[in-house]
């Protein structure tokens, strides 16, 4: 158990949290850059010294302000995996693995956890010639080589590009579970916290703003802000009573769209872009969706193998389609479309609680 | 950018031709033999040895100063760097007078350090001293430059894996700062085989003890301009040597990323 209790000032705001992470768990902190989540993975490794605080692995205790202690990161056993990997350029692939290792085990168990890897034939090339998927593994590798007790991730796919991530992404989540510690992750992208963590923490400023599993976050998400972070389209209005116990939003700039969800007043909508589609103007939706607007198509952007269309009704929205149903609607931008979405995919927040 | 060409090349007469003219004013046998003479020989070979031995002292000393002047922000650093890189701008004469009032015979430390039996003046030892202090600038800027251009993460990293200070400065902060401490180091060198003024004032002019090569050229030049020129040649040859092996090693840092 990884468990971290700390305060301390970042810039003009404060750091102030608690968390606990099981052994084999992975606990995934998103959160927009500058929301301090690179400061809580160097408290926990003792780059950085937080104003009060305790940090334990185990039952080891690693920092402890009140009784003075404070272990120099070389006597934590903490792996830590850099943002940009931090692999040394002077040593080849074996030796930046096998570093932090004893001499005599040093250079089987380099060349063991490289096979593991699938780099057995790079274990001799230098930092400047792997590829950032490369790169990442050594980077892996050099810090599972040392058998952690505890597991600190800063961005671990931010640096590579879409097509490695996805297959990056999915060794990693299995290589964390395989090593058995508690591992702490920090990224910015919450597609990557929900694929990586058992649990995801959503911070802002600082603060853990919401913790649970990704589906929780996605589903109820406590205010605007988690919401905006889990890549939900956030559209403002004020509610009021509809027919059939459903509640009708009329949306800020026109429109209006209902959700079953009950609230009156000023309140943000959230739907996510996955379960919008789009139809040509003045077309009637055969599905069962009830919630329509008539939007302009601003953007159109392939992500992978599928197509973002940015939106605007006059509030902002995105839809995420399949690249066939873009092409058989035409949808370009400056054109007209009908947007749809079910009132069960829609999901109401009292503004006020949230406006923080 | 034709009108340009005229500058650069008055520039290139005027900085080569003194330092070609040592090789062509007298015929090349002539210079050779010249070198023969005891004396000359003897002040090469003790610019060469003091030289050395201020590297070492330089090397050893600024290597780990300079990181932590590199790595470490603590009150005051930026007067300290200032205070270590006052060398750089001081007058030969007034660095040889400095000496003298700090640890010459009658110096604020002068009676301690002839306490200790130890004597500088008119020794090898003191010429060792004018050296250091003249020609560590160059190496304490430059090693600086380059510990402060490291990646931080690399020296966190290793510290992350188990490697205590000591042993991160060892294994990553000093092979991966290489390129730019042996052109410290260069810079360093050429520096303490040039110095004339600290050590003439300093140490004296004692053939054999104190007399380096640029000492051996200012007392030949009016007597015996042949070895004046044979010496000359020899530390223009070692001088251009060291700045290729600058070029050189920065050459092959760039190459390899």
């Amino acid at each position: 158990m990884l468990s971290l209790a700390v305060e301390t000032e970042l810039g003009d705001f404060g750091l102030d949290m608690e968390l606990e992470v099981a052994p084999g768990e992975c606990l995934a902190l998103a959160g927009p850059s500058g929301a301090g989540k690179t400061s809580v993975l160097r408290i926990a490794a003792g780059l950085q010294r937080p104003r009060a605080g305790r940090v334990a692995c185990g039952d080891r205790v690693w920092l402890d302000r009140a009784n003075g202690v404070d272990l120099p990161p070389e006597q934590r056993r903490c792996g830590y995996v850099f943002q940009h990997y931090a692999l040394f350029p002077h040593l080849s692939a074996w030796q930046n693995v096998g570093y932090g290792l004893p001499r005599r085990e040093r250079r089987a168990r380099a060349h063991e956890l490289l096979e593991r890897f699938g780099l057995a034939h790079r274990a001799d090339a230098h930092p400047a010639t792997l590829s950032g998927g490369e790169r990442q593994r050594v980077a892996l590798a050099r810090a599972l080589a040392v058998r952690p007790d505890a597991l600190l991730l800063d961005e671990p796919l931010s640096a590579l590009d879409a097509r490695t991530r996805a297959a990056a992404g999915r060794e990693l989540a299995a290589v964390l579970h395989e090593a058995g510690v508690p591992a702490l992750l920090v990224t910015h992208d919450f597609q990557e916290a929900a694929l990586l963590g058992d649990r995801v923490g959503v911070m802002d400023l600082g603060k853990v703003v919401q913790l649970g599993s990704a589906s929780e976050l996605a589903a109820e998400p406590a205010s605007t802000f988690v919401a905006d972070f889990t890549g939900a389209v956030v559209l403002i209005g004020t509610a009021s009573a509809g027919e059939g116990g459903l509640t009708r939003v009329t949306l800020e700039g026109g429109g209006e769209v209902t959700s079953p969800e009950p609230a009156s007043g000023p309140v943000a909508v959230t739907v996510f872009p996955w379960d919008i589609t789009l139809a040509p103007p003045g077309t009637v939706d055969p599905g069962s969706a009830r919630n329509h607007l008539d939007v302009e198509v601003v953007s159109v952007t392939a992500v992978g193998n599928r197509v973002r269309v940015g939106l605007a009704a006059p509030q902002p929205l995105t839809a995420e389609l399949t690249e066939p149903a873009v092409e058989r609607l035409h949808v370009h931008p400056g054109g007209r479309v009908v947007a749809s979405w079910k009132a069960t995919a829609t999901r109401l927040l009292p503004l006020e609680a949230n406006r923080s | 950018m034709r009108w340009f060409a005229l500058p650069l090349a008055l520039a290139l007469v005027f900085l080569v031709l003194p330092v070609l003219a040592i090789f062509l004013d007298r015929p090349p046998g002539e210079l050779l033999d010249a070198l023969r003479e005891p004396g000359a020989l003897d002040a090469l070979w003790l610019s060469l040895q003091t030289s050395v031995t201020a590297l070492a002292i330089i090397v050893v000393v600024g290597t780990p100063a300079a990181y932590l002047l590199a790595t470490r922000r603590f009150r005051g650093r930026a007067l300290v760097i200032t205070l270590i890189e006052l060398p750089l701008v001081l007058p030969p004469a007034v660095a040889g007078i400095a000496l003298l009032a700090a640890v010459g015979p009658s110096g604020i430390l002068g009676g301690a350090i002839e306490d200790a039996g130890v004597r500088l003046t008119f020794e090898t030892a003191g010429v060792v001293v004018a050296l250091t202090f003249v020609a560590s600038p160059y190496y304490l800027r430059q090693a600086q430059a380059a510990f402060g251009a490291l990646d931080p993460s690399w020296l966190e990293a290793s510290r992350t894996l188990g490697a205590s200070p000591a042993r991160t400065f060892a294994r990553v902060a000093v092979p991966t700062a290489t390129p730019g401490l042996m052109t410290g180091g260069a810079l360093a060198f050429g520096r303490a085989l040039g110095e004339f003024g600290a050590t003439l004032m300093f140490a004296g002019s004692l053939a054999g003890i104190t007399q380096t090569a640029p000492l051996a050229i200012y007392e030949r030049f009016a007597t015996d301009f042949e070895a004046a020129l044979a010496l000359s040649a020899v530390l223009v040859a070692v001088s251009a040597a060291i700045l290729l092996s600058v070029k050189f090693v920065e050459g092959s840092a760039l190459a390899r990323g």
